[in-house]
């Protein structure tokens, strides 16, 4: 029996681990009919963990499952796929679109669930035979859209609408499905014009006065405020804080995404480098990166500093070394050392003694089918020629200098690996990520970008990689780039961090600062 | 004044859609006097190979829908439709009734044969067309096989005049006297001496409003879907790789009636080599009436019919009157028919290439107008 | 005892990489060898013939591995390369290269296939930059429409050696020409070690010093810079590129390396076989040179010269000991469908096994 007192959802302490490292920790979360709950929090402080939990997504199950205990109407669940969460009334529109772009908009909204009208075949051969009842589709199409309180053309293709009307789509699909009592909305808005985003506000609201319960996950935070009934902030797997809407600002909220314990929020030993001369000049740097789009860049990075570059996903920040590096379609200009670079040419950058640790380890920054050997010389062999023969006509590789780099680097760093003729594909991340170190390193570059180079690595070896990063900048005076997600490890590494938001740096400031203005920072302009 | 500008617009979009038909119209009005055939003869080859390939064309529209690409594996089909010919020629039932067994006896055939193509194809998504192209090879070695070698101690045959003098195996030629153009001259009727087989015709209509209807269902829907995004299509809960699997069991048995259709009017065939080209020939037929990898109607079908035979029946002659030597004429259309296939896959590549370059292109701009806003 | 269930695993490891397909390819060759003096076959017959048939293809297979090696996949096209060498070698007999003799006749087969075989590789290369992804299937097509095209060119080129056109009509080229006195055995013939020379049997030294010296060349390339830049162009795209690496230019090098070879590969096969085949006959090369080097246990994007040669041989074994021994035990021949299974059914593994990294999208 349905007990009709009890909250639509429940959840009572979730835990969940990938691997032995702990992402979510005892969160309880209540929700009504009815209830807009914004949930906010840093990039991987465990939002999306805990919504694929609810939704039932099988990254989950095949990562050794959940503990803790989810009610839908007082009754527990447990699902096993996103279809379970379906039948039980939960829908969920992901931040990237899930439509046939040819179909129009009411066949996406009842895509595999089409009214059909029955026909001798379909007797003999199966449902499948049936045919569509296209009026049918259409009026539901626009009952669903009506939910929503927009206004968009059922039959219009997808690909030719705007983006706004993308996102409307995917939410109408949802609102379609007659057991809707939850959506999770997230980051719906990241893709949007002011006034679109506007208009998807108001159509929260206009569900939520049809007792649709709403998840809504944003990093704009005063559309949080503006539509959600409560809000609930996470940081680093725990719920920090849950609080009624109408009882906080955004500076509060920011404190709370940020904000560490006393322990962890000091940054270490700051140099203060503003004497020394800019080494990197970017102006007016555009970058075409898919989803890290980079707009108007000004930047000068100081010889011989670690610079930090944070922000939050999606804003551009790892747009910026690709760009640089001529990975990504980029315009402006960027000067080295006072002779200017040309973009787009990755081959021009390393000739200027610039080097790149990509954030895709595995598609940009390793030839997976080959040996550690390979994978540390190459770039060094083809760039400046080393670890050849030469004779004259045509250079040979020579073996036994590949071999005796790569060992030095596999101690220097610490590589755990059966040998140097090891395949890169067979290395746990940790170590994978320390080959395209020394990859970078075998380069001896003067101007080092990392980016993202902890990602998906465990504790352990991030903290090796941190180091052996501030070693190269301290012993061979190497300025060094680095780009990372996660706040707190650039200003234990950093003399300086830049923030990037909305495409654009956001400010500067010494590492000292505390963790809230960069916070405020981060915030500040996301589009 | 903006009306015309449009209206050319869209003529040149027509020209460049349409280039390969406009092209084949070209090689043909050439053709014509040069062949020095009469009007009266070429339309009545031209009805007859209507009659006679039609059907085995229409088989490839479905994987097409699918997003599969060309099914050069619908020889499988061709195979099961003779395997089908040549056991109704040995139970010695002739004439429409014999057509009609020899497609029901295709039909198991088709699907076996069309569920392990469909599975394998499955295995090989984005190489549909290299995989089912060697499919069609690895098959007719296995066809080879049961022909060749089971048909007799395995298989019963009973009448020698099918089997090899040795006792086992079928002869090269199978020959169906005896049901030669049933089909087309049952209600046949004969228009200003041109012979029209109407009960074929009728055949090729009704296939036409099946695939119609076929594309308003449920499954053709979902082959739609399979065939722009099979990721979307999975998460919205269609089952993808059945979807793939039936809509070549569906191309497979169709290719098998076709085949049957087109050997009755042939009236004999070469058991061992009569299926191997039919893919390319239909293939190229379908391209040349302006289908693309992507996309193929019905009207492309007929279309490219009619074009591509009437290059085919003029270009020995046309060629034996540029150079003395019909041997040209016959490299040409062979080297006609593969040069199609081979500019049709290149522009579907580079249509692939071009889209995602564009959408690269267009956001550098929005930024460029953003920046320039943002000034 | 722990270390035996670890050599185990790798032994398993290393069955498991080399494809069930392959194994059975391998046992059933085995099996041959083992069958054919149970059954009364000459086996040092059958073995000559194995290495004679070796030195013919090999060279064919091996042109196959630049454009593996380089991420082009398997060259259907490798065709183009034989019509380069099929000018080369119909020229050389038009320009009466036999008076510098057979060597002579031979290598100037070569030199005239070159400049055809570099400019159809240039262009051919040039396409497959433009539709990357679609390599093999683009590559087949183009293959036979050249083989179309230059069916015509056969008989419209004024080629007039008596020994080459049609004697009625004196005009267009036969379908098969007579190498004898031009370049037949031009390198078997060369330090020939006889096996068994009443059935005309010779071990042919110099085919397979030829193969050997173009398997070191390749060898060595593949040790140079450039050649390494050309294999992880083919390892990974993006990785090159990060690299400063022009992975289009290493792709069109690779192109014209393997339409190169693919010319010389033909002249081998010809001056090996004796006879020169044109018109649709290029067609029947291409299936079992991409098989032959599949089973000797290449992938789609990874290939080696030891592939090149145990497939060859494993190939040539099938091809070479079926008729006789089938014939000898069953009465039948039923080599041709073995043949025709086999190595389709070979590609067609190679092509349905999950390449990573190589998605349509």
């Amino acid at each position: 029996m349905e007990n009709h007192n009890a909250p639509l959802l429940e959840m009572r302490n979730i835990k969940k681990d990938f691997f032995g490292n702990q992402v979510l920790t005892d969160i309880n979360l209540t929700l009504q009919p009815g209830e807009v709950l914004g949930l906010v929090g840093e990039n991987g402080a465990g939002k999306s963990t805990l919504m694929k939990i609810l939704f039932g997504m099988d990254v989950i199950r095949e990562t050794g499952g959940y503990e803790g205990e989810i009610l839908l109407n007082g009754q527990p669940v447990k699902f096993n796929s996103p279809f379970d969460a379906l039948v039980a009334g939960i829908g969920m529109v992901h931040q990237e679109f899930s439509l046939i772009p040819g179909f129009t908009a009411a066949e996406n909204i009842l895509l595999n669930r089409e009214p059909t009208k029955k026909g001798i075949a379909a007797e003999a051969f199966g449902p499948r035979l049936n045919t569509l009842d296209y009026k049918e589709i259409n009026r539901r199409a626009e009952a669903a859209i009506d939910k929503m309180g927009v206004k968009i053309s059922a039959d219009m293709t997808i690909s030719d609408m705007p983006v706004g009307h993308k996102q409307f789509t995917e939410i109408a699909r949802e609102l379609s499905k007659e057991q809707l009592r939850l959506l999770i909305l997230d980051e719906p808005t990241a893709v949007l014009t002011e006034k679109e985003a506007e208009s998807l506000l108001q159509s929260i609201r206009s569900m939520a006065a049809q007792g649709i319960s709403v998840i809504f996950i944003t990093h704009r935070l005063h559309e949080i405020l503006a539509v959600c009934d409560k809000v609930v902030v996470m940081r680093d797997g725990y719920v920090v804080k849950e609080s009624p809407a109408k009882e906080i600002d955004v500076p509060q909220i920011t404190k709370w995404m940020v904000g560490r314990e006393v322990a962890a929020g000091s940054a270490a030993e700051v140099r203060d480098l503003s004497g020394a001369r800019t080494i990197l000049s970017v102006r007016k740097l555009w970058v075409d990166m898919p989803g890290e789009t980079v707009r108007n860049v000004n930047l000068d990075v100081r010889e011989g500093e670690i610079l930090g570059i944070g922000g939050l996903a999606g804003q551009g920040k790892l747009g910026i070394p690709n760009g640089i590096m001529g990975l990504y379609e980029a315009g402006g200009t960027v000067e080295f050392d006072g002779k200017p670079i040309p973009l787009n040419s990755p081959r021009k950058c390393l000739d200027a003694s610039l080097a790149f640790v990509s954030e895709d380890r595995r598609g940009v920054g390793l030839l997976l089918d080959e040996s550690l050997e390979w994978n540390v010389a190459f770039s060094a062999m083809q760039i400046q020629n080393k670890f050849l023969y030469d004779f004259g006509l045509f250079k040979w590789r020579n073996e036994s200098a590949i071999r005796s780099v790569t060992n030095k680097y596999i101690s220097d760093l610490q590589i755990k690996c059966t040998g140097s003729k090891q395949k890169a594909k067979e290395l746990s991340g940790g170590n994978q990520q320390k080959v395209c170190l020394a990859k970078a390193f075998a380069l001896e570059p003067k101007f080092l970008f990392v980016s993202e180079p902890t990602r998906g690595i465990d504790v352990g070896a991030k903290a090796l990689v941190l180091e052996a990063l501030k070693r190269f900048n301290r012993e061979n005076g190497v300025t060094v780039v680095v780009i990372s997600s996660e706040l707190e490890e650039l200003r234990q590494t950093c003399d300086r961090i830049a923030i990037v938001s909305g495409g654009k740096i956001a400010g500067i400031l010494p590492a000292s600062e505390p963790s809230e203005a960069f916070g405020a920072l981060m915030v500040s302009q996301v589009i | 004044m903006k009306k015309k500008q449009r209206g050319t617009f869209n003529l040149g979009r027509l020209l460049q859609n349409n280039i390969v038909p406009i092209m084949f119209l070209g090689i043909c009005i050439v053709c014509f006097p040069l062949s020095g055939r009469s009007p009266a003869y070429l339309l009545n080859e031209l009805v007859t190979r209507l009659g006679r390939n039609t059907f085995l064309v229409l088989s490839l529209l479905i994987p097409v829908m699918a997003g599969m690409g060309m099914n050069f594996a619908m020889t499988l089909g061709a195979m099961a439709g003779q395997i089908g010919l040549i056991l109704v020629a040995d139970w010695q039932i002739w004439g429409i009734p014999g057509i009609i067994l020899a497609m029901i006896v295709s039909i198991p055939i088709s699907i076996l044969l069309g569920v392990f193509c469909g599975s394998m194809l499955n295995k090989a998504k984005g190489r549909e067309m290299i995989t089912s192209y060697i499919i069609a090879f690895f098959m007719t070695g296995v066809y080879q096989l049961v022909v060749l070698f089971m048909m007799g101690p395995i298989i019963p045959i009973a009448h020698d005049s099918l089997k090899l003098s040795r006792g086992f195996g079928i002869r090269n030629t199978v020959s169906l006297l005896n049901m030669r153009q049933a089909l087309d001259n049952l209600l046949a009727i004969n228009v200003m001496g041109v012979k029209i087989p109407v009960l074929t015709f009728l055949i090729i209509g009704v296939l036409c409003l099946v695939i119609i209807w076929f594309r308003r269902t449920k499954l053709g829907q979902d082959m739609r879907a399979v065939a722009q995004d099979m990721e979307v299509a999975r998460d919205a809960g269609i089952n993808v790789d059945r979807t793939r699997v039936l809509a070549i069991v569906i191309s497979t048995v169709v290719a098998g009636f076709g085949m049957i259709i087109y050997l009755q009017n042939m009236g004999n065939f070469s058991t061992y080599n009569a299926h191997s080209q039919i893919g390319m020939f239909s293939i190229a037929a379908l391209l040349v009436g302006g289908a693309s990898v992507e996309k193929a109607s019905i009207g492309n079908a007929f279309l490219g019919v009619i074009l591509f035979h009437m290059m085919f029946i003029m270009a020995p002659d046309a060629a034996t009157t540029i150079t003395g030597d019909s041997m040209i004429g016959e490299y040409f259309r062979t080297f006609v028919s593969y040069g199609v296939i081979t500019v049709a896959l290149i522009m579907y590549e580079t249509r692939k290439r071009r889209n995602r370059s564009q959408t690269g292109y267009l956001l550098a701009l929005a930024q460029k107008e953003e920046e320039a806003r943002g000034k | 005892m722990g270390k035996t269930l670890e050599n185990q695993n790798r032994l398993l490891g290393y069955v498991r990489s080399f494809g069930t397909p392959r194994l059975i390819i391998t046992g059933f060759v085995l099996l041959l060898f083992i069958t054919a003096p149970i059954v009364g076959v000459d086996l040092t017959m059958q073995i000559g013939n194995v290495i004679n048939r070796f030195s013919w293809n090999a060279v064919l297979v091996l042109a196959l591995v630049p454009m593996i090696q380089s991420g082009c996949s398997l060259n259907f096209g490798i065709p183009l390369g034989i019509l380069a060498g099929l000018l080369g070698g119909t020229l050389s007999i038009q320009l009466g290269f036999e008076r510098f003799g057979v060597m002579g006749c031979f290598f100037a087969a070569i030199l005239l296939a070159t400049p055809f075989a570099v400019l159809a590789g240039g262009g051919y290369g040039w396409l497959l930059n433009k539709i990357k992804g679609g390599e093999m299937m683009i590559a087949t097509y183009v293959g036979l429409s050249a083989i179309a095209f230059m069916c015509m060119m056969w008989l419209l080129l004024p080629y007039t050696s008596p020994t080459m056109v049609w004697g009625l009509s004196g005009e267009g080229l036969r379908t098969t020409i007579s190498l004898d006195g031009f370049y037949g055995e031009a390198l078997a013939g060369f330090l020939a070690i006889p096996i068994d020379p009443e059935n005309g049997l010779y071990f042919p030294t110099g085919s397979i010093l030829f193969f050997a010296l173009l398997a070191f060349g390749i060898w060595a390339f593949f040790r140079s810079k450039t050649g390494t830049a050309m294999t992880a162009a083919g390892s990974n795209p993006q990785f090159a590129r990060a690299s400063g690496i022009n992975v289009d230019r290493m792709r069109l090098l690779s192109v014209i390396m393997s339409t190169w070879l693919g010319a010389v590969g033909i002249l081998v096969y010809q001056q090996g076989f004796g006879f020169m085949q044109l018109y649709m006959a290029p067609n029947n090369m291409t299936l079992p040179t991409v098989s032959a080097i599949l089973i000797g246990g290449a992938a789609v994007k990874k290939a080696s010269i030891p592939n090149v040669i145990i497939g060859t041989i494993l190939y040539q074994s099938i091809v070479t000991m079926t008729p006789t021994v089938a014939t000898a035990i069953i009465q039948t021949d039923i080599s041709e469908v073995i043949r025709m299974i086999v190595s389709n059914g070979m590609i067609l593994y190679a092509l349905t096994r999950d390449m990573k990294g190589e998605g349509s999208r």
